[in-house]
C-alpha cells in the first residue's frame, strides 16, 4: 500500500503539486488520470525517488520512503518509453538489474514466453523494433516479482495481442495482492484494468475513489466521458 | 562487487561496443601510425600527435559524453528507480564513460609505437606522459559533459554549451592570453600568465607535455614562462597536480548536481 500525504512540489514558479493526498491499496489497480500538466508524472517520480518533494510524505506499508533506498527493490517501474543502452542485449539488461537489486530468487519470465521474446533476448537493443523494445520494457518490469508496480502508459506502442497479454499480466498481479499504479491516456485500457481512479487537477486530487462511483457521480457510463465531465467541472469551479 | 563497478561494467561494455568508439580508436591508430611512418623520427611524430590529442580529445569527449548522457536519460531514470544510491550510480556512469574513452585513446596512440619500437629510449617516457595527459583530459571533459547534461534539460542547449566550452578552453583562451600579453607588455606579467595557464586544463596538459620535449621555441608564451619558473621535474609535477585538481573539481560538482537533481 502506498500512502501519499500533503505532497507539495514546485519547479521554480510552477506549483505542480499542491497538497496532494492519495492512498493506493494492495490488490487493487489505481489509475492516475488528469489533464496534461496536472502532476501525474511528478507524483510517480516522487514515489520512485527520482524527484524529491518540497514537503509532505510518501509511505509504503507505513514506512517513509526517505528511510532507505531498499524500498525500490520492491517496486517494478515501467517507464513510458523503453530506451535502453543500444549495444547491450535484453539479457545484459536483465543481468544488470538483477545484480543491482541483489535479487537471487526465481524470476518471472512468463512474459518472455507469452510475448515470444526468447529469440530477441540476445540481440543488441539497437536492432530491435520499437514494439519489441516496449515488450522488453514490460518483461523487465515484472521480472523480479515486485509487490508494487508503477506503470507509465504500459500499452503504448504494443500491438493488440501483446497489449492484451500485458493487461492480463497486470490483472494477474492484482489478483496476487500486489499494488498497481497506472497512468494511461487510453481510457478503454483503464476501464478494463482500474479498480480505483485518482483524478488529478492542478496538483490536487479532484476525485479519488472507485471507478464505479466515478461513473455514478458523473452520471456517465464510460470512463472517458466521466473523466471529461470531471475536467469540465474543474474548469467551471 | 560494488554497485559502482556493476554499473561501470555494463555501461562500459555498451560504450566499448559503440561505433563511435571504434571510429575514435581507429582514428588515433591511423594518426599515430601515419605520423610514425612519415615524420622521420619518433620524437617528431609524438610532437605532432600531441597537437592532435590536445585538440581532439577535449572536443570528442565533451561532445560524445553530452550526447551519450542525453540519450541515456531514460535508462538513467530506470536505474535510479532501482535500490541504488545516487553517488554509486553517478560514479558508475562516470567510470563507464571515462574508462572506455581512455582505453580507446591509449590503445590508438600507443599501439603503433609498440609495434615499431622506440628509436630513442626517452621516447617511451614521453609517450607515457602523452597517454596520461590524454587520459587526464578525457577525465576532465567527461566530467564537464555530466555537468552540462545535468544543468540543461534541453539537448540542443547542452550540445551548444559543450561545443562552446571546448571552443573557449581550446582556442579562445590562448588568444586571450596573447592579447593580454600584447596589451600589457610593459608590465611584469609572468605570474598572471602562470595563473592563467593553471586555470585551463588544456593549457596545463600542453605545458606538462612540452616540458618533456624540452623545446621552448614551440612552447608558446605560457609554456616559456612556465619553464622559466619551474624547469623540468617540478613544473611537470605541479602541472600534474593541478590536472588532478581539474579532474576532481568537476567530478565533485557533477556528483553534487546528480544527487540534487529532480529527474
Amino acid at each position: 500500500m502506498i500512502e501519499v500525504n500533503e505532497l507539495e512540489k514546485r519547479f521554480g514558479a510552477l506549483h505542480v503539486l499542491r497538497g496532494l493526498d492519495l492512498t493506493m491499496g494492495s490488490g487493487r489497480v489505481t489509475a492516475v488520470v488528469g489533464p496534461n500538466g496536472a502532476g501525474k508524472t511528478t507524483l510517480i517520480k516522487i514515489i520512485l525517488g527520482l524527484t524529491r518533494a518540497d514537503s509532505g510524505s510518501v509511505r509504503i506499508d507505513g514506512k517513509p520512503i526517505e528511510a532507505d533506498d531498499d524500498y525500490r527493490s520492491r517496486i517494478g517501474y515501467m517507464p513510458q518509453i523503453g530506451r535502453f543502452p543500444e549495444n547491450l542485449s535484453a539479457l545484459d539488461l536483465m543481468a544488470l538489474l538483477r545484480e543491482l537489486r541483489g535479487s537471487d530468487g526465481p524470476v518471472d519470465e512468463e512474459l518472455v514466453e507469452r510475448l515470444r521474446l526468447a529469440d530477441e533476448l540476445h540481440k543488441p537493443i539497437r536492432t530491435l523494433s520499437g514494439g519489441t523494445r516496449q515488450k522488453v520494457n514490460a518483461v523487465l518490469t515484472f521480472l523480479f516479482r515486485p509487490e508494487i508496480l508503477i506503470l507509465d502508459e504500459p500499452t503504448v506502442g504494443l500491438d493488440p495481442i501483446s497489449s492484451g497479454i500485458v493487461k492480463d499480466k497486470i490483472l494477474a498481479e492484482r489478483g496476487a495482492g500486489n499494488t498497481v499504479v497506472l497512468t494511461s491516456h487510453i481510457m478503454s485500457d483503464l476501464e478494463e484494468l482500474a479498480d480505483d481512479v485518482a483524478f488529478l487537477a492542478d496538483g490536487r486530487i479532484g476525485y479519488a475513489g472507485t471507478l464505479f462511483d466515478l461513473k455514478r457521480i458523473t452520471r456517465q457510463n464510460n470512463l472517458e466521458r466521466a473523466v471529461a465531465a470531471m475536467m469540465t467541472w474543474g474548469k467551471a469551479a | 562487487m560494488s554497485t559502482t563497478m556493476k554499473v561501470a561494467r555494463y555501461e562500459g561494455s555498451n560504450v566499448l561496443r559503440s561505433r563511435w568508439m571504434l571510429v575514435y580508436t581507429l582514428f588515433f591508430l591511423t594518426a599515430s601510425y601515419g605520423l610514425l611512418r612519415f615524420a622521420g623520427s619518433g620524437n617528431k611524430a609524438l610532437l605532432s600527435l600531441m597537437s592532435v590529442v590536445l585538440f581532439l580529445v577535449p572536443l570528442v569527449t565533451v561532445v560524445y559524453g553530452t550526447v551519450y548522457l542525453y540519450s541515456a536519460r531514460e535508462f538513467t531514470e530506470l536505474l535510479l528507480a532501482q535500490p541504488v544510491k545516487r553517488w554509486q550510480l553517478f560514479t558508475g556512469l562516470y567510470l563507464g564513460l571515462t574508462v572506455p574513452l581512455s582505453l580507446g585513446l591509449a590503445a590508438g596512440v600507443s599501439l603503433p609505437f609498440m609495434m615499431y619500437g622506440f628509436d630513442e629510449p626517452a621516447l617511451a617516457g614521453t609517450l607515457a606522459v602523452l597517454v596520461l595527459a590524454g587520459v587526464a583530459l578525457t577525465s576532465v571533459f567527461t566530467a564537464f559533459a555530466f555537468l552540462i547534461a545535468l544543468r540543461y534539460d534541453d539537448r540542443l542547449r547542452g550540445l551548444g554549451a559543450a561545443i562552446g566550452l571546448w571552443l573557449v578552453l581550446s582556442l579562445l583562451y590562448d588568444g586571450l592570453v596573447l592579447f593580454l600579453v600584447a596589451a600589457f607588455g610593459d608590465y611584469p606579467l609572468e605570474r598572471a600568465v602562470l595563473g592563467l595557464t593553471l586555470a585551463n586544463p588544456v593549457d596545463l596538459a600542453r605545458v606538462m607535455l612540452l616540458l618533456r620535449f624540452d623545446i621552448s621555441a614551440l612552447m608558446g608564451y605560457t609554456g616559456a614562462v612556465f619553464q622559466r619558473f619551474f624547469g623540468g621535474v617540478e613544473g611537470a609535477t605541479l602541472a600534474a597536480m593541478m590536472l588532478g585538481l581539474w579532474i576532481s573539481a568537476p567530478v565533485a560538482l557533477g556528483l553534487r548536481a546528480f544527487r540534487r537533481k529532480d529527474f
